[in-house]
């Protein structure tokens, strides 16, 4: 479903602030495989998402979507194939458009716009069913402006906004990140129900060593710009945090492993 | 009470400029608060509307299609902000500034090098004359307006209601969500700064006709009307009004009470020369209240959350 080949990023070359964030990334991922990924900071997981879903050009290799080359693809076409929650809530909805009005242009991503209405009134009754499973009670406040949302509600809104229209490949860079613990357990919730419910193709950045073992059935670990460890099925079931130090202590050849970004 | 006497005789002039000026603060609206941009590019654009505007009708042409052509010129004038600013990466505010320089020639150029050109309301069918602002008839260019005006809201509460409207304006909300729901927003706001221009050219046209002559310093400081108008409006009515067409209802009264007040300062003996420098001070004021209200609470108090 996503075939990354190669890919290189390298921000501001030439430079004294030259950064190689992508040292040659290769990944494949299958219909329906619900990926953790973990990682430092400055590993290159952010990068990999971005260039993914087209917020930058990569300078070398190729993205595959569903067999679809949109290396060269602006962010607004690939947009098509992606469903994306981003680490600031603010980032995945317009705060002063209504909850109702959010779902309407999530709904017609990847399609023309043109000057037929912006939502009609089977949609609603559709987004009404739609929020109430999300359970945070935002189905009785359709025409509220999502500015008036917590973090929580507006990443669970996000959310559902990424996937109202099946994507290819599901895009969540952190985003429980910026939640206090009880948001983003329930946020997190959702997620796996919605990704179980449609056989998501899914990428998801965490900080949360104990998340990337307890969701998704594959965890990759990148490390200085490149994917080192990539474990799936019966394996990552079995995975334990302490083995997942140990195993980025053996791919960065360093004590590394106590880097604080990774405990938590 | 002769000076009372002497604005209510000003006033249907002063509500009939409001308006009319009304219509370049909507285009104004629709950049600054619905793309979120600021465009100067209604200086040079205003002063093209009204140029195009009053030459074609020297020509012959019906007012309406001189109208029409008006708002072409103007939305073309948008068209090379918008191509500035979202192809070429120059910021907008200085995406505009260079248009409007470049209309300043290109103004003179439309009324043959002349930096005014009149029309006789005796010679010419225009559709708004100053001189009958104060008749009791259908001349009066207050009719003419209403209607025009309940027409263009009512167009462009249709048309934000529609898919692309709904596009534009979560383009100005938030370009990052835009352009993961799919949204092209360099294009849509292209479009977005044409449609405001359009208008804003349109207003010209009009203003011209009103006051008998396009001039090519017509459009001066227009922006800053157009902000205070769309401010007045927002500050006097954002309570009340929460719908959109009331909205741009509220900033075409704001132009009308722009214009009412400045006629009364006026009466009051305030040097013309100095209007402009009122209008600054006034905008700059009502634009740093909500500032001031957002910062000085949350120093007291200690909390509040800032939105972006």
């Amino acid at each position: 479903m996503l075939e990354i080949k190669g890919i290189y990023k390298t921000f501001n070359a030439g430079t004294v602030n030259e950064k190689i964030a992508l040292k040659g990334v290769d990944l494949h991922l299958k219909e329906g495989e619900f990926v953790t990924v973990i990682g430092g900071n400055g590993a290159g997981k952010s990068t990999m998402l971005n260039a993914i879903a087209g917020a930058y050009e990569v300078d070398d290799g190729s993205i595959l979507i569903d067999g679809v080359n949109v290396t060269h693809l602006p962010e607004y076409k690939r947009a098509k194939y992606i469903g994306r929650v981003f680490q600031d809530p603010m980032m995945g909805t317009a705060a002063t458009m209504q909850i109702e009005e959010n779902l309407a242009l999530a709904a017609r991503r990847g399609k023309l716009r043109t000057l037929r209405s912006g939502i009609t009134s089977t949609e609603r009754e559709n987004y009404r069913e739609k929020l109430r499973i999300l359970g945070l009670g935002l189905e009785d406040r359709m025409t509220s402006k999502v500015g008036l949302l917590s973090g929580g509600q507006r990443q669970a809104l996000t959310l559902l906004m990424a996937t109202l229209q099946q994507p290819k490949v599901l895009l969540l860079d952190e985003h429980t990140a910026a939640l206090d613990p009880k948001t983003a357990a329930k946020v997190l919730e959702v997620t796996e129900k919605i990704v179980t419910a449609n056989n998501l193709t899914t990428l998801m950045i965490t900080h949360n060593m104990r998340d990337a073992i307890a969701y998704g059935n594959r965890l990759i670990m990148m490390y200085d710009g490149k994917i080192v460890v990539d474990i799936s099925g019966e394996e990552k079931r079995k995975l334990t945090v302490e083995q997942l130090l140990d195993l980025f202590s053996k791919a960065s050849g360093s004590d590394e492993a106590n880097d604080k970004m990774l405990l938590s | 009470m002769d000076l009372l006497q002497s604005f209510l005789n000003a006033s249907p002039g002063a509500v009939a400029q409001g308006m009319l000026w009304g219509i370049m603060a909507i285009g104004v609206y629709l950049t600054y608060r619905i793309l979120d941009v600021a465009d100067l590019t209604v200086d040079g654009s205003l002063a093209t509307g009204g140029a195009v505007c009053i030459v074609l009708m020297r020509m012959g042409v019906n007012p309406w299609v001189a109208l029409l052509c008006a708002f072409m010129a103007g939305a073309l004038a948008g068209m090379l902000t918008g191509l500035l600013h979202t192809r070429c990466g120059i910021p907008a505010i200085l995406a505009g500034i260079l248009t409007q320089l470049a209309l300043y020639s290109v103004n003179l150029r439309i009324m043959d090098g002349r930096a005014n050109t009149a029309i006789n309301v005796n010679k010419y069918d225009l559709l708004v004359s100053q001189r009958y602002a104060q008749e009791l008839s259908l001349d009066n260019p207050l009719v003419l307006l209403a209607i025009f005006l309940a027409l263009l809201i009512a167009l462009l509460y249709w048309f934000f209601g529609r898919e692309y409207g709904c596009a534009m304006r979560a383009t100005g909300a938030n370009q990052n969500m835009a352009r993961a729901q799919g949204i092209n927003t360099k294009w849509v706001i292209t479009i977005g700064l044409m449609l405001s221009n359009g208008l804003v050219a349109v207003s010209g046209g009009l203003v011209a006709q009103y006051q008998g002559a396009a001039d090519v310093n017509m459009g001066r400081g227009a922006i800053v009307i157009g902000l205070a108008a769309v401010i007045i409006g927002e500050v006097l009515f954002s309570k009340a009004f929460r719908n959109f067409a009331l909205k741009l209802v509220a900033v075409v009264i704001g132009a009308v009470i722009y214009y009412l007040v400045l006629q009364m300062v006026v009466l009051l003996g305030l040097d013309t020369n100095d209007l402009k420098l009122l209008t600054a001070l006034i905008v700059a004021l009502f634009l740093a209240v909500p500032y001031w209200k957002n910062a000085i609470p949350k120093k007291i108090a200690g909390k509040g959350k800032g939105h972006a």
